[in-house]
């Protein structure tokens, strides 16, 4: 599904991500893990067209399309979603009234007719379910005033709405309790089925806990220095990101 | 012409005062503005002496006053006597349908969601029977007959009840306020009326059923509603739908009349011909509104979508002078490619306990300059006067501005006044947030705009929200990029 090879990005001529080599498969769940300032979110941000990153080289494959020839609307209506790290405020601006925009346009791209609103309040109920997610919630202005909690939540039902194919959590544990923690983590297992995978990028094992992957990658400075599958994150909780940057080193 | 000639032609022109020759079969008057003109007028549209005087003196006091200076915009000099005054309403070869309409027009129309008939009508096809739109409205003005509502035209309601337009004409915008309303009071050439008797309850959006009527307006429009005691009345101006006119300077006046107890609300949302990407061939619309809460416990409120226009300067204004009035002013001015807007309100606090609330949203993209300008007065018996007013700007790239200019006057120490400001850009993170989402670039805009004036959108009648928000996409396309 999505085939990264080696990907090289910079923000303002400081090359961040060094060679990127990456293949996901539907169904699979990956998770980039790393210690600050190693390129995970700018990994994430470039998958979802961020423009502040410039690509200088690689290739990116999703779909048998170029990704990186799509604008970022082209991507999120090929099913790429991006839960944010920092959820962005629209003030005046519901999620509800958000969404029926985001959903109209993806399934325009689609060919199909849009919504009717009560075929749009029929999915929007049966996602918040889903998600546990309140009414008053959806009906505020977009992370107006949100907890970090209710901002990570309102992600992942933004994501159950949309269903992507391609999900990129960034860093969606910052900021959260272990409850809230657990009904994000149980909102994403119950939206994957086999033929969507999940790109999970955090710094903690602790959400791995919950959302199980089977591959684990270590990025340090730029590139992947190690992969492995689940016990690989169990490793570096142990033993701490100083262990693979000695390895690197030496 | 030598001063001496000047001052001879003055002399004579004088002395001739009632034998102008200006021909009267003529269907509009020589360019210029003189006093024969100011009679011409008033002949044409056969007024009673009393409104002639009227002009007369406003025309007088006109030629005293000097063109303003003070606003926050800049044109060319308009040459005063350079202007046709006076055209008789031309009756144009209406278009047999919509296939003989500019196709822009129509396209603009689709955009705004308006709907067949309604187009029909604004682009003046000659309707079929079942639809027509004469019948309709004058259903509707059997309605408003019965609860004794008058809706008419101002030169209908000159004729027809001349003792309330006598009474009430320049009682809240008096002929010398200012250089654009004494020009507007001496040539003023149509516009609406419209009363509402006491207890009596409109019971529908006046002009939402007459918006072809409404949107007449020509050049120097004047509109009039009274409201009596315990009446309420929500009246609709202007409209969503481009409007293109050969007249440059637009100076309309419009008057509020609040007794004890009234309520009126006054939407409106103007979209004149901004003019091209250099601003050329804009429309300058100088307007004076003004309502006048005279009655305990009356209440005003102005809402206005302001989109067109090369140039606007304009102040609608609430005169609280009723104990318990209240005074509310929602406005949104959008502003984009050379386009400048200097608006705001006045709200000037007489009686006890008066209320006033002031929202103003600002938005500026291209190179167009954008200004608030709002007065709050407090005076000298006006105990315990409150006011509340946020000024929030949001721009759109770097070439162009926004500017807050509040003033503050208060002369009782009781008074509460609050004022808040914002200013504000668009955030590359905030589209990049939409655009991840699906939605594209151009639609993440008109969302965020909107957003951002929501509160005041929500003010307008519902339909006329629904286009007015449309409108504020088409007025940002393609200033993004």
């Amino acid at each position: 599904m999505l085939k990264i090879e080696d990907l090289h990005a910079s923000i303002e001529d400081k090359e961040i991500l060094k060679g990127i080599n990456l293949e996901v498969k539907p169904g699979e769940v990956h998770a980039i893990m790393g210690p600050n300032g190693s390129g995970k979110s700018t990994l994430a941000s470039v998958l979802a067209g961020r423009e502040d990153y410039e690509v200088t080289k690689g290739k990116v494959t999703y779909k048998e399309q170029d990704l990186l020839d799509l604008a970022p609307e082209e991507r999120a209506r090929e099913g790429i979603f991006l839960a944010f790290q920092y959820p962005v405020e629209i003030p005046g601006v519901s999620t509800t009234n958000f969404l029926k925009t985001a959903i109209n346009q993806i399934r325009e791209h689609r060919g199909l007719e849009p919504f009717d609103a009560v075929s749009f309040l029929k999915e929007m109920k049966e996602k918040m379910k889903l998600v546990d997610i309140d009414q008053s919630l959806l009906s505020r202005a977009l992370n107006e005033g949100f907890s970090g909690g209710e901002k990570k939540r309102n992600e992942v039902f933004q994501m159950a709405m949309l269903e992507p194919t391609l999900s990129i959590l960034d860093e969606t544990d910052s900021g959260l309790d272990i409850d809230a923690l657990r009904i994000v983590a149980d909102g994403v297992n119950k939206l994957k089925t086999k033929d969507n995978a999940t790109i999970v990028v955090t710094h903690y094992q602790r959400l791995l806990e919950y959302i199980v992957p089977d591959y684990v990658h270590v990025l340090y400075n730029g590139r992947i220095v190690k992969s492995g599958t689940k016990e690989l994150a169990l490793e570096l909780e142990e033993k701490g990101y100083d262990w693979i940057k000695e390895k690197t080193i030496a | 012409m030598s001063k001496d000639d000047q001052i001879l032609e003055e002399f004579t022109s004088k002395e001739y005062e009632h034998g102008w020759n200006i021909d009267m079969e003529a269907d509009q008057a020589p360019k210029g503005l003189s006093e024969d003109i100011v009679r011409f007028i008033s002949a044409k549209k056969e007024e009673p002496e009393w409104l002639l005087d009227w002009r007369l003196k406003a025309y007088k006091k006109w030629t005293q006053m000097e063109e303003p200076d003070w606003a926050n915009v800049k044109f060319p000099k308009i040459n005063y006597q350079d202007i046709i005054y006076y055209s008789a309403p031309k009756q144009k070869v209406k278009p047999k349908s919509l296939d003989e309409v500019d196709p822009e027009m129509l396209e603009t129309f689709k955009k705004l969601g308006i709907s067949l008939e309604e187009q029909k009508r604004l682009t003046g096809v000659a309707v079929d029977a079942v639809f027509d739109s004469v019948s309709v409205a004058t259903t509707f003005k059997d309605k408003l007959a019965e609860l004794g509502i008058i809706f008419c035209s101002f030169s209908e309601a000159v004729q027809d009840h001349p003792e309330l337009v006598k009474k009430y004409i320049g009682s809240v915008v008096p002929v010398n306020d200012n250089y654009f309303a004494a020009l507007n009071s001496a040539v003023f050439s149509d516009g609406s009326f419209c009363y509402i008797p006491k207890g009596v309850r409109c019971p529908m959006e006046l002009s939402t059923y007459f918006r072809i009527n409404a949107a007449n307006t020509g050049q120097f429009e004047r509109t009039l509603i009274v409201a009596e005691e315990g009446s309420y009345v929500s009246y609709l101006e202007g409209c969503t739908a481009p409007q293109r006119d050969e007249n440059q300077l637009h100076a309309a006046v419009v008057e509020i009349y609040a007794q004890a107890d009234a309520e009126v609300k006054y939407s409106t949302v103007q979209n004149w011909y901004p003019g091209d990407e250099n601003g050329k061939g804009g429309i300058y619309n100088f307007v004076t509104k003004r309502g006048i809460c005279a009655g305990d416990r009356s209440k005003i409120s102005w809402t206005q979508v302001e989109t067109g226009s090369a140039v606007t300067w304009k102040y609608p204004s609430c005169i609280l002078k009723g104990d318990h009035s209240q005074g509310e002013f929602y406005s949104v001015a959008v502003t984009n490619k050379m386009q400048q807007a200097d608006t705001g309100t006045k709200m000037i606090h007489i009686g006890k306990n008066t209320k006033s609330r002031i929202v103003s949203k600002g938005v500026s993209a291209g190179k167009s300059q954008n200004s608030y300008r709002g007065q709050v007065k407090v005076m000298k018996r006006a105990e315990n006067a409150r006011n509340f007013s946020q000024c929030d700007s949001l721009l759109m790239g770097n070439l162009c501005g926004a500017h807050t200019f509040p003033y503050i006057d208060i002369e009782n120490s009781s008074a509460q006044v609050e004022h808040e400001a914002t200013t504000s850009k668009i955030g590359e993170d905030q589209i990049f947030y939409c655009t991840q989402r699906g939605i594209d670039e151009e639609s993440a805009i008109a969302l965020i705009v909107n957003g951002y004036c929501k509160e005041v959108l929500n003010q307008l009648p519902m339909e006329f929200a629904v286009e007015a928000q449309k409108l504020l996409a088409l007025t940002l396309e393609g200033s993004v990029g």
